[in-house]
């Protein structure tokens, strides 16, 4: 799947498959699904009629008449052409991915385990919830489950696209398994969860397949402005003829339903398919899975997003940053220390520090030596320090303030007066701070630090110019939370949360009237995840948790959710801008064709033909032809949706309001008079 | 033009004063009137049986409704017998039955469109009982809804108000209180107010001439002050009775002018009420400046359009220094003539002081316009709800393109809402394009047309939008007092009237009832430059867009033949 976010754009088999599908859209059936783009259709099959019987409705309409039906009937069947074209390709690009994880899910068999003991081999689809099976290595985990028995890695490339495969067990957060991934070593004994046909596989499935898709709530509020705004200028056109026989102006009926057409908001009507399966294209394309529509659009909404410390803020680990010796010791002698109490640490904590000595140049030489000859002393509840017991009776460990003082003072050390001053300065700033000692006598103090994700800060500047407010969630004490809230740049914190506080902390934001976004994974986040307006899970946390988000991040980097919400409120935006953009087209679409209707009848018209057009003929045909083309012009930014960068609301829609607003009303003038200066000749050649 | 200029600054002070006095009667907060109004308010509750407990958004409407309907149901019987009945010095007979109609639900939708001539068609009891009362009762029933509706759009439960009390107290503390002020102006200035009947005098030419009285104060002042237009006598406010001065005249406009801007401030002070005292709330603000904006556009046009005059009278040798000055009373001039012009169709009282039919085709198509618009102030109320409509479509579109989900005052717009919004803002065009093009597809329509060509297009249009914005002025000239007509513009005015005000309500319902969110620098500002701006360029997109095909039919192609 990371490939498939690398792909061009479109490819020539993209295409290809896309003219069928638009060609295969023009069935009524499905037309009468898009409203407006059904008006065009029967607006078009009248005009094909006009074409064939050209005095259908008026007796003596003569041979231009038929041509000039033809032309309008063609340039009506061009408009839903591009139309249906540009849903087709939104939906050829979500079917790629489809075939992909179709190819997962073409699963044989499995083994199933009788409550007698006894196996049977079944088919995967004929597996129930709470059947047990037993997957050995190099086969296919034939559906969603929980591990109950054995230990295995399992490769989960074909969802998440990461090839190192994850070691799954009973009990914990690595319990859970995905049907479609495969065991590549040992065998799990895995307690079905969820029906054939309902897997998370299948789920993804339906939801990239834009067929099955259903409409958002946005959408379908937007369609029923579209479709009045159809009716209203289907109104005025029908209105307009008997108006038009009182003045006895004669407008011939292919006129009048190129009108419409101009006027009804086909560009919008016709791409708006197209953005939301796009829209919702765009998360997969990231590695998440939406599992509806609503989510997405309310990642555009979240006022307030809750994070993890642990993982999403910082690195998950603390690494060591300083060595600051007592007072009488020197630094070299402390940095030694320190370097011997990690060497056979293996926690990235001890890693850390080997690699911070390292940096401050301690003596490497006799490492080996060391390293054979020492007694690792592993870090324990009770003890709550680790380290090493030298071959020479030398003993040195590193650890906790409290327990490490009172084993000094038990061995009769005076406790160096500057120690609790230093033990103060490391966690007044948020770090964690480690003495070391060397035979019960103190050296000073290693600052382990909770290192902050790089570039966030700047992230959650962005969220502030969004109007979105960080809140941090941490079982630190309030004065590490502090100090990190701080560095990384986050909004508000709690300390020490328990997960209950979260739901808490969500109930108050929305009680205030706010959105919440929340990131979680274990079963214990479950219902926050539940409780928030957009919860998304880690891939790798529990069933629990997925089940309860309503996102699924395959990708499992809590960070992520950001993009996610940038991604909602993008397909927000190219909704509204697109629709802007059709609306205010209309004003030019008006200049062109009714003085260009009312001409014969009433010549000061003419006065009204801004644009200049060649002939009344040519100003309708080209006003007809931009609504056409100006479809395919936009199906990029439908696609890939509008550009979008942070800023605040009020600067966003200025920015878009000048490109999409007045790029919208200028952009016809232009257009129709090139098209008008193209056509014209033509026209005239053929004598109309 | 200074005189526009000063009737406009005198008219801000006052709307904003009116506004606060609106919000403290629409809250039910301390008047300065309250120790002798509480008593005779409590009386008429006692007398009617009005309970003062709190309405559903449903049984707010339906109350409204069924008031509506009563009152209907017993002034068509009236103006069926007035000749029979007391107060009838000048002998007048009962009304048709299809007149009846359409003068009953004219004056109950505070319309005003009259297809009759006062001074021959209604008796003296017929104007006071029917006529005068329901100006007080449509304009209630309009600023009643009004306030229900924006009670609802800050509140956070849909049963609060009551119809009833929202009715009176309107009318005691409100209507009659200015009314009074305005009639004893109108009275002083030489407005007649008896009972005695028609005088038949001799003029200087010899000639025997009658000379309409009655009790035309009183009609007059509510006539404005409650945005109705129906005029005492057919001439309405250019004659000398109903209009005799400049300084009436004045009153006159800013009477009508008054209380469909303080509805906005009003509102604004609703939206903004949970913050210290202030003058003018910004949300309402923005929507009085959107208004106020089209309102300029179109006095700015129609001025320039009269002042310009006619060419062709020019041709034929007649001076237009003064504008064009037919139709126009010369003591009210060009200016005055153009304000109260787009005064009476902005604010859809209805009433004229010149003749809209001999405007040019560009000033004729101001008024128009903005009754095609209907939302301009409009009237009594109804005309901020009108907006709203397209304060929440604005909102809707400009959501969207900043990546929110639509949002109003912390309410979520959504597919229902939408759904109703849409149906509303779809009613208004389609009353005046459906019954237009019925009219000029019918030998009974036509036969009501007086001009050939382009211009009797117009008359067609007018007055279907002034039937269907509520508005009741007449472009006049047609031939309007038959079936035909008299039923058309009825059923538009009806459904102009109460589709709107139902719709609407079931919006603010809806909105009342959903969940709050608050606001932060992502949601879209509604109370800012660029929202007024947005929502001036949605109003006159929509608006233009809808009625530019008929328009260029009617007025546009009469300038166009006029000047090339």
């Amino acid at each position: 799947m990371e490939t498939a976010s690398k792909k061009s754009f479109l490819t020539s088999e993209m295409i290809k498959s896309a003219i069928l599908g638009a060609f295969k859209k023009f069935n009524p059936i499905y037309m009468v699904k898009n409203p407006v783009m059904f008006v065009v259709e029967i607006g078009f099959i009248f005009v094909l009629l006009l074409t064939i019987f050209p005095a259908m409705l008026d007796a003596d309409a003569s041979g231009d008449d038929r041509i000039y039906n033809a032309i309008v009937a063609f340039v009506l069947f061009i408009t839903i052409l591009f139309a249906n074209f540009a849903e087709s390709i939104a939906e050829g690009r979500g079917k790629a991915q489809v075939q992909t994880l179709k190819k997962t899910k073409t699963v044989t068999g499995a083994c199933v385990l009788l409550p007698d003991g006894s196996e049977v081999m079944k088919q995967a689809y004929e597996l129930k919830r709470g059947d047990i099976v037993l997957v050995q290595a190099g086969e296919t985990i034939p559906n969603d489950g929980e591990v109950i028995e054995g230990i295995a890695t399992v490769d989960e490339s074909a969802i998440t696209g990461e090839s190192a495969p994850v070691v799954k067990e009973r009990g914990g957060d690595f319990a859970s398994v995905t049907g479609g991934t495969t065991v590549t070593s040992d065998w799990l004994k895995i307690e079905i969860t969820s029906l054939p046909g309902e897997s998370f596989l299948d789920k993804m499935i339906t939801l990239i397949e834009g067929a099955r898709r259903k409409k958002t709530p946005n959408e379908i509020a937007l369609n029923t402005l579209l479709v009045s705004l159809t009716i209203i200028f289907l109104l005025v056109v029908v209105t307009l003829y008997p108006m038009t026989t009182y003045l006895n102006v004669h407008i011939p009926v292919a006129t009048l339903i190129a009108l419409t057409v101009c006027l009804i908001p086909t560009t919008i009507g016709g791409l708006l398919s197209a953005i939301g399966i796009a829209g919702m294209d765009r998360v997969t394309q990231f590695n998440v899975i939406a599992m509806s529509g609503r989510a997405v659009e309310a990642c555009g909404d979240v006022d307030t997003l809750i994070l993890d410390k642990t993982g999403t803020i910082t690195y998950g680990n603390r690494m060591a940053t300083e060595f600051t010796p007592v007072e009488g010791v020197a630094e070299k002698e402390l940095i030694r220390a320190a370097w011997l109490s990690s060497l056979t640490d293996d926690t990235p904590e001890g890693k850390s520090i080997l690699s911070l000595a390292c940096k401050l140049k301690v003596d490497t030489a006799d490492e080996g030596m060391i390293r054979d000859s020492s007694v690792h002393i592993p870090f324990t509840a009770q003890t709550r320090m680790s380290g090493l017991d030298m071959q020479d009776g030398t003993k040195i460990r590193k650890g906790a303030y409290d327990t490490i003082r009172k084993e000094s003072i038990a061995a009769g050390h005076v406790i160096p007066k500057d120690l609790e001053q230093l033990v103060h300065q490391v966690s007044s700033v948020g770090g964690t701070p480690l003495v070391v000692v060397k035979n019960h006598q103190i050296l000073g103090v290693i600052y382990l630090k909770d290192v902050v994700k790089s570039g966030l800060k700047e992230r959650f500047d962005q969220l502030r110019a969004m109007g979105i407010k960080t809140i941090m969630c941490t079982g630190d004490n309030p004065l590490t939370a502090a100090s990190i809230a701080k560095e990384s740049g986050v909004d508000s914190f709690i300390a020490e949360s328990k997960p209950e506080d979260k739901i808490k902390v969500i109930k108050d934001e929305q009680a205030l009237g706010r959105i919440v976004a929340m990131t979680g994974d274990g079963t214990n986040d479950a219902p926050a995840l539940a409780q928030a307006n957009v919860g998304l899970a880690m891939n790798s946390g529990t069933n629990a948790a997925k089940e309860a988000a309503n996102m699924v991040d395959l990708d499992s980097n809590p960070t992520k959710i950001i993009e996610v919400v940038e991604i909602g409120k993008q397909l927000l935006m190219t909704r509204g801008a697109l629709t802007t953009f059709s609306i205010a087209n209309d004003l030019a679409k008006y200049f062109a064709i009714i003085p260009a209707m009312l001409m014969a009848a009433v010549p000061e018209m003419s006065s009204l033909n801004v644009m200049m057009l060649n002939s009344p003929t040519s100003a309708i045909i080209s006003a007809l032809i931009f609504n056409a083309v100006i479809i395919p012009f936009l199906i990029p930014i439908a696609i890939k949706g509008v550009k979008y960068k942070p800023m605040s609301a009020s600067k966003l829609l200025n920015r878009n309001l000048l490109v999409y607003g007045l790029g919208g009303i200028i952009a016809p003038f232009i257009g129709i008079k090139i098209i008008d200066l193209l056509v014209s000749p033509i026209l005239q050649m053929i004598g109309l | 033009m200074w005189q526009i200029a000063i009737i406009l600054v005198i008219y801000v002070p006052l709307v904003i004063l009116a506004g606060h006095y609106l919000y403290h009667v629409t809250m039910q907060q301390k008047t300065w009137l309250d120790p002798v109004l509480n008593r005779v308010d409590h009386v008429i509750y006692k007398l009617s049986g009005i309970k003062q407990v709190n309405m559903t958004g449903k049984q707010y409407v339906l109350a409204l409704i069924l008031t509506n309907a009563f009152m209907v149901f017993i002034g068509y019987v009236l103006l069926r017998v007035q000749s029979a009945l007391f107060l009838n010095p000048n002998d007048v007979g009962n009304m048709e039955a299809t007149l009846s109609f359409n003068t009953i639900i004219s004056f109950m939708t505070n319309t005003n469109l009259q297809h009759y001539s006062g001074e021959s068609g209604l008796s003296y009891m017929s104007q006071m009982l029917v006529i005068t009362f329901m100006m007080f009762t449509s304009a209630a029933t309009g600023y009643a809804a009004c306030m229900a509706f924006c009670r609802r759009l800050v509140a956070k439960t849909d049963t609060l108000g009551n119809f009833f009390v929202d009715f009176v107290r309107v009318i005691t503390r409100v209507l009659m209180p200015i009314s009074i002020i305005v009639s004893i102006i109108l009275v002083s200035q030489g407005s007649p107010q008896t009972f005695s009947a028609n005088k038949t005098v001799q003029t200087i030419e010899g000639k025997m001439q009658d000379i309409a009285l009655g009790p035309i104060a009183s009609l007059e002042s509510i006539k404005h002050v409650g945005t109705n237009g129906g005029g005492f006598n057919g001439a309405n406010s250019t004659t000398p009775f109903e209009n005799p001065t400049v300084l009436t005249n004045i009153v006159e406009l800013l009477s009508m002018m008054l209380l469909p801007g303080a509805c906005v401030v009003a509102f604004s002070l609703m939206v903004a009420h949970r913050r210290k005292k202030m003058l003018f709330g910004k949300q309402g603000f923005v929507i009085f400046a959107a208004m106020s904006v089209l309102f300029l556009i179109g006095l700015v046009t129609c001025y320039v359009a009269e002042q310009a005059g006619n060419p062709i009278i020019s041709e034929l040798g007649i001076t237009q220094d003064l504008g064009s000055m037919e139709g126009k009373e010369m003591r009210f001039g060009v200016a005055q003539s153009a304000l109260f012009t787009v005064a009476t169709t902005a604010f859809t009282t209805g009433s004229v002081n010149n003749m809209h039919d001999t405007l040019t085709p560009i000033g004729g198509l101001v008024p128009m316009f903005n009754m095609m618009l209907n939302v301009v102030f409009g009237g009594k109320g109804v005309g901020l709800m009108n907006m709203m409509m397209y304060v929440l479509l604005t909102i809707f579109i400009a959501c969207l393109m900043i990546g929110r989900t639509p949002q109003f005052l912390g309410k979520k717009i959504e597919e229902k809402e939408m759904k109703l919004i849409a149906l509303c803002i779809l009613i208004h065009p389609a009353i005046i394009l459906l019954f237009s093009a019925l009219a000029v597809a019918t030998t009974a329509g036509v036969a009501g047309i007086t001009n050939p060509g382009a211009h009797g297009l117009s008359q067609v249009l007018y007055e279907f939008a002034s039937s269907s914005a509520n508005n009741g002025s007449g472009f006049e000239g047609l031939a309007d007092n038959s079936t035909f007509w008299n039923v058309t513009t009825g059923l538009a005015m009806f459904f102009g009237r109460y589709l709107s005000i139902i719709i609407q309500l079931a919006i603010a319902s809806l909105l009342a009832k959903k969940m709050w969110h608050s606001d932060s620098v992502g949601t879209l500002k509604t109370d800012n430059a660029m929202f007024a701006f947005l929502l001036v360029g949605i109003v006159l997109m929509i608006g233009a867009l809808t009625f530019l095909p008929a328009l260029a039919l009617g007025p546009i192609t009469e300038h166009l033949q006029i000047h090339f």
